[in-house]
């Protein structure tokens, strides 16, 4: 059989992006934020709104946007509303805002359904260098910040005693998800966004001893569920993003007869 | 900055104590209550001090003032200059979903040249969890638990130890014991040790000086003459006092792990 370059390309944009965002994923899981970063996703339209105001590459404008609103999202506290509300407001707010800045723009077609889903099958040489070095930088500062990090995840007081610089640290975290985020989506699209970072982290879960086995077992969980997903698009014409995300599910419900049984 | 602590009646030693965390007259006033008014205390090289009080009292704002954590509307917080201090907090809750064993959670608080295997196997054994390395964290009891973060403070060569409800979840010979190991761990090592405490029957046996908190500070000083003062026996009841004030009569020696009766003016290295 022959493998077409977009599905090479395919291959290489979702092994990229599932490197960074499986590791990151687990703190995600660690921290209880699955749902920041989801809401994280929801800002992205309006990224791509501005991204063609400004004239530069929508997935610039995607990873400036997202992260504002992670930089928000982390330092908005209500003395009355959860946190889960809050994010609901900002998330919401910010796909209102979105669509209606779409619709503005003169001479402009959004493919939604791409964007929601996610289009992998299109991406070019261009975006998959583009998501290979924001892959690596996530994964660089995320190997580099380790220690801290899981300190302040751990207990994040206690890590301050130590001398950790806590509030460095957690904003370092919520840039790195906003732009694992904005790389995700070209892959798996808005709805499917937090899939990538927190089914194979939770995978990994019940096969691991420590934080550092979770993270490694995550990205392999990562790449298996980008493998297996292209494999069932190509073989039954199953649209791309869904199937990365239902192998990645797949393969949670794997580990976890495994660890059972075990 | 660093006020001489104002014993009643406490056992001074003749020469200057070094002073290690001082807070003067510190208020802090968190959402709508003024947590603390006026309060202030100290702790020496080789001191342990115990702070106690009702709950609500402030103990544990006081503590995180002192560490850093908050910071007072009024009043001053010093800190002797390059202090390593070890810092177990109250609760520990490490989610489920982070894999974790003793090993890897003791390397968390110190660089990795400082977190060697040999390392950690000294202060587990240290506090007597030595079999605890490869254990599931979660999975441990609560007292293994509060020895696990005790070690994981002494892995930074403290100067001082800062100690939030060490007891806590842990039965009443277990309570003991803690605080025996914490003394003999102030004893072998010169550390100055800050604890929080509400149970005032055992932690009296092992500490040098009371803080007794309400706020401001009731009284303070060595814990019998404490468990005299009007103010304490007011803020915790006759009972509880006069129970505490006869327990040092009770107890004029304890035990080796030998079971040999060992006075307690002599202090006993292991």
């Amino acid at each position: 059989m022959i493998i077409d370059d977009f599905l090479i390309r395919a291959l290489l944009a979702g092994l990229g992006v599932s490197i960074a965002a499986a590791p990151l994923g687990a703190f995600v899981v660690w921290r209880r934020m699955a749902y920041f970063g989801g809401a994280l996703s929801h800002t992205a339209l309006l990224g791509v709104a501005l991204g063609f105001l400004a004239g530069v590459h929508p997935a610039f404008g995607v990873a400036v946007v997202t992260a504002v609103a992670a930089l928000l999202l982390s330092g908005f506290k209500s003395r009355h509303l959860g946190t889960d509300t809050m994010l609901g407001i900002i998330a919401h707010g910010a796909l209102a805002a979105g669509l209606i800045a779409i619709s503005m723009l003169e001479g402009v077609r959004v493919d939604l359904f791409a964007f929601l889903f996610g289009d992998i099958l299109s991406v070019g040489a261009t975006d998959v260098a583009m998501i290979w070095i924001g892959a690596i930088t996530v994964l660089a500062a995320l190997i580099y910040f380790w220690r801290p990090l899981l300190a302040v995840t751990v207990h994040s007081e206690l890590a301050h005693v130590e001398g950790v610089n806590v509030r460095r640290v957690e904003t370092i975290f919520v840039l790195l998800l906003a732009l694992v985020v904005a790389l995700a989506i070209q892959v798996v699209g808005v709805l499917l966004v937090a899939s990538m970072l927190i089914v194979p982290a939770a995978a990994a879960r019940e096969l691991s001893k420590t934080p550092e086995q979770m993270a490694v077992l995550a990205a392999v969980a990562g790449w298996l569920a980008v493998g297996a997903g292209l494999a069932a698009s190509m073989w039954f014409d199953w649209p791309a993003g869904p199937a990365i995300v239902a192998s990645s599910v797949a393969l949670y419900i794997c580990a976890r007869s495994v660890a059972v049984r075990a | 900055m660093f006020g001489l602590p104002r014993g009643s009646g406490a056992a001074m030693t003749e020469t200057a104590p070094e002073i290690l965390l001082a807070a003067e007259k510190v208020s802090i006033t968190l959402g709508e209550v003024e947590v603390l008014q006026g309060a202030s205390a100290s702790l020496s090289k080789g001191e342990i001090v115990t702070i106690v009080g009702p709950n609500g009292a402030g103990k544990t704002t006081l503590v995180r003032l002192l560490l850093g954590l908050l910071k007072p509307d009024q009043g001053t917080v010093a800190r002797k200059p390059g202090l390593s201090i070890g810092y177990m907090p109250q609760k520990l809750n490490v989610d489920p979903a982070m894999p974790m064993t003793v090993g890897r959670f003791l390397s968390l608080g110190v660089p990795t040249k400082l977190a060697g295997r040999g390392r950690r196997h000294q202060v587990l054994e240290e506090v007597g969890a030595a079999d605890l390395m490869q254990s599931p964290l979660q999975g441990i009891s609560g007292g293994e638990l509060q020895r696990v973060m005790l070690a994981r403070a002494l892995l930074r060569e403290p100067d001082v130890l800062v100690l939030d409800e060490p007891v806590q979840g842990v039965d009443i010979t277990g309570q003991a014991e803690l605080y025996r190991l914490i003394r003999n761990i102030r004893d072998a090592r010169g550390v100055g040790v800050l604890m929080v405490s509400h149970d005032l029957h055992v932690v009296m046996a092992e500490t040098d000086r009371v803080i007794c908190l309400n706020r401001h500070v009731c009284c303070e000083g060595h814990p019998e003459a404490v468990s005299r003062h009007p103010e304490f026996v007011q803020l915790f009841g006759d009972q509880v006092a006069s129970a505490i004030a006869l327990y040092p009569h009770h107890h004029d020696h304890s035990h080796d792990a030998h079971g040999n009766v060992v006075t307690q003016d002599h202090t006993h290295d292991h």
